[in-house]
C-alpha cells in the first residue's frame, strides 16, 4: 500500500488488556499494510485453555468482540491486513466470532483464517522433562497443558490464501511480525540475517506502547506528554529488514533513541542469541538513529539459524491466591500495620493449621521489594497487605476473613478492608521437536 | 574532580521478566558515563546493594556503541509470576530500584 518497497506495518495490541482507541486510529489513518494484536502473555493462554475446557464455546481472547468491532471496520476499508494470537485455546471458535462480527458490520466476505497445531498437551507425558530440572509427574501439581510457541512458517500458508485477517493461538511475538514482512518481502525461511533483522523489527513492535512513550515515563528526568493519548507504533520496514519506527502524528508519547534501546534489551538475556522458532537473533550490533522527530532508524541486526525444537510452555494448576488488607494512618500506623500482620500470621496457624506460605507486606514503608531494602521507617499512611496461596477457595477465604476480622478484634483505627481471591496458574518450559509438530490452517467461510 | 552522583541522573532503564529471571538493562545518556557504569555498576555491586533478593548468578553483557549494559539476573523474582507473592511478581519496579544506587563521575 506505501508503495517505494517499503511495508507499514502497526502494532494495535502489546498485551490482552491493552487499550483500543490507538489500534483504531492506527487502521483508520496509518497506512498500513498490516497490524498486529499481540495478546497472549507466558500465563495467559493457560487460564483461556481452563476455560475452554469448561466451555467449548469459550477460550479466545476475552476482548476480542470488543477488538474487532472497534477495528474491523478501518481495517477493511483501508485494505490493513489484521495478524493476531487472539485465538489463544481457541483459534476456530475465535475465528467464527471475528465472522459473526463481520457479518453484523456488514462486512461480508471477509477472509478470515485460522491456525491450529500450538496446542501439544497430548504430546507431553509425566516423563517430560521441564528446563526447570524436574519432570511434569515431578512437579506435585495437577497439569493443565502445553502449547508450542509456533514460528512464522506456520502462517504462511494463511497469509499466501490472502486472508483480511488471520488469528492463531500460542505464536512467538516476533513472529507474527516477522510473518507479513517474509510473505511481502518474499523472505526464505533460511535467509537467518535478513530474518534477525524482521525479528528486531518483531521484538521491537511487539509490546506496543512501550517504544512510543509507556512504560517509560519519569516525571523529572524522562517527561513524556500525552500518554493519556498515547500512540501506538508503526515500523516502516525495508526489503533487508531495516526499519523505522515512528508513530501518529498528533498522538501522546514519544518515539527516540531511549525508548528504542530500552525496549530492544527488554525481557532479553544475551544479546547476541535472542532465539526464536524464525532464527537465532543477534542483537548486539543494532544500530539505532534518530532521523526525524518521533523517528528512528534501526539497522544492523543479524541472525543464525533457528533453534532445532520448539519452546513449549507447560501449564499447571496453581491453585488460588488470596489478597486481603486493611489502612492504617497516624502516628504510630506502621506499628499498627505491622501488628495486624503478625495478628493474622497467628490466627492462621494457631486457629487454622494453616501452612501455606504467607506474605506480610506493609504498602508505603516495603511493600515491592522489602526483603532487598527497607525504606521509610515511620510512614504514617499505610497499608496491610496479606497473600498467600491456597489450594482451595475454602482455604483462601480463611485469609480473607482473619484480615477481616482485624476491623473490630485488630489494632486501633484500622479501616479500609479489601479482599480478593484469584485462580492461578503455575507455567514452566519444555522442548519439543519440531516434526512433532503440526500445523493447520483452515479459511472460514465468509 | 570526580563526584557522586544518582545513577538516575546519568541513566535510565529497563526491567523485563522471563520466569524467575529478571533482566535490567541501563543506558547512559551521555556516552562519556559508559566507563564510569562499565567500571562501577557490576554484578558484585548489584549483590552487594540487594543480595538478600539476588541469590542467584549474575551475568553482565556490554553494549558500548549504544552505551548500555545488559544484566541477566538469575533466581532474582522470589520465584517469578508463577509463584511470588510479591506485588510485583514480574519485578517491573526493579529498574527503578538500581537507578537509585550512586555512581562516581
Amino acid at each position: 500500500m506505501a508503495g517505494n518497497g517499503i511495508y507499514r506495518l502497526g502494532t494495535g495490541a502489546g498485551f490482552s488488556s491493552d487499550r483500543l482507541d490507538p489500534a483504531v486510529d492506527l487502521v483508520n489513518r496509518g497506512a498500513l499494510d498490516a497490524i498486529v494484536f499481540e495478546c497472549l502473555g507466558e500465563r495467559t493462554l493457560a487460564f483461556a485453555y481452563r476455560d475452554r475446557s469448561a466451555d467449548p464455546m469459550r477460550g479466545y481472547t476475552p476482548l476480542l468482540e470488543r477488538r474487532m468491532e472497534a477495528i474491523l471496520p478501518g481495517a477493511v476499508a483501508n485494505g490493513v491486513r489484521v495478524v493476531t494470537n487472539m485465538g489463544a485455546a481457541n483459534p476456530p471458535r475465535a475465528a467464527e466470532v471475528t465472522r459473526g462480527i463481520a457479518r453484523e458490520l456488514g462486512l461480508d466476505g471477509v477472509r478470515i483464517a485460522y491456525i491450529e497445531g500450538d496446542d501439544v498437551s497430548d504430546l507431553l507425558g509425566p516423563e517430560t522433562p521441564l528446563w526447570e530440572g524436574m519432570t511434569i509427574g515431578e512437579v506435585g501439581r495437577r497439569y493443565i497443558g502445553a502449547h508450542a510457541y509456533l514460528g512464522a512458517d506456520a502462517l504462511m500458508p494463511a497469509l499466501e490464501s490472502g486472508a483480511e485477517v488471520v488469528i492463531t493461538g500460542r505464536v512467538a511475538d516476533p513472529s507474527l511480525f516477522v510473518a507479513p514482512l517474509r510473505h511481502h518481502f518474499g523472505w526464505s525461511g533460511g535467509d537467518w540475517q535478513t530474518l534477525g533483522a524482521g525479528t528486531v523489527v518483531g521484538h521491537l513492535m511487539e509490546c506496543a506502547g512501550q517504544i512510543t512513550g509507556g512504560y517509560f515515563a519519569d516525571p523529572g528526568v524522562k517527561n513524556v506528554e500525552g500518554l493519556a493519548r498515547l500512540g501506538f507504533p508503526i515500523a516502516e520496514v525495508q526489503s533487508d529488514g531495516a526499519a523505522c519506527i515512528t508513530k501518529l502524528e498528533g498522538t501522546g508519547g514519544v518515539v527516540d533513541e531511549r525508548t528504542v534501546k530500552e525496549q530492544l534489551l527488554y525481557e532479553v538475556h544475551d544479546p547476541t542469541r535472542y532465539l526464536t522458532p524464525d532464527v537465532s537473533a543477534d542483537f548486539s550490533g543494532v544500530r539505532i538513529e534518530n532521523v526525524g522527530p518521533d523517528r528512528i532508524a534501526v539497522s544492523g541486526a543479524g541472525g543464525t539459524a533457528a533453534p532445532e525444537s520448539y519452546k513449549v510452555t507447560v501449564a499447571f494448576d496453581g491453585g488460588y491466591l488470596a489478597e486481603a488488607g486493611v489502612s492504617y494512618a497516624g502516628p504510630g500506623a506502621q506499628a499498627r500495620a505491622e501488628l495486624a500482620g503478625e495478628i493474622v500470621a497467628e490466627r492462621m496457624d494457631s486457629v487454622h493449621g494453616s501452612n501455606a506460605p504467607a506474605r506480610v507486606d506493609i504498602i508505603g514503608a516495603a511493600s515491592l521489594h522489602a526483603t532487598a531494602r527497607r525504606y521509610h521507617e515511620d510512614s504514617r499512611d499505610v497499608r496491610l497487605h496479606c497473600t498467600q496461596r491456597a489450594s482451595s477457595r475454602e482455604q483462601a477465604e480463611l485469609l480473607l476473613w482473619e484480615v477481616e476480622s482485624l476491623l473490630c478484634c485488630g489494632p486501633a483505627a484500622g479501616g479500609g478492608y479489601r479482599g480478593s481471591i484469584t485462580p492461578s496458574v503455575i507455567t514452566y518450559s519444555a522442548s519439543l521437536a519440531r516434526d512433532r509438530v503440526v500445523t493447520k490452517t483452515e479459511i472460514v467461510a465468509p | 574532580m570526580s563526584r557522586r552522583v544518582c545513577l538516575r541522573d546519568i541513566a535510565h532503564a529497563r526491567t523485563g521478566d522471563k520466569g524467575n529471571t529478571s533482566n535490567l538493562c541501563v543506558f547512559v545518556y551521555d556516552g562519556d558515563h559508559y566507563d564510569a557504569i562499565a567500571a562501577q555498576l557490576t554484578g558484585e555491586y548489584l549483590e552487594r546493594e540487594f543480595g538478600a533478593l539476588l541469590t542467584g548468578d549474575i551475568t553482565r553483557y556490554e553494549l558500548p556503541h549504544l552505551n548500555g549494559l545488559n544484566f541477566v539476573m538469575h533466581n532474582a523474582l522470589e520465584g517469578g509470576v508463577n509463584e511470588s507473592l510479591n506485588l510485583d511478581g514480574h519485578g517491573k519496579s526493579w529498574s527503578s530500584m538500581v537507578l537509585g544506587l550512586e555512581i562516581e563521575i
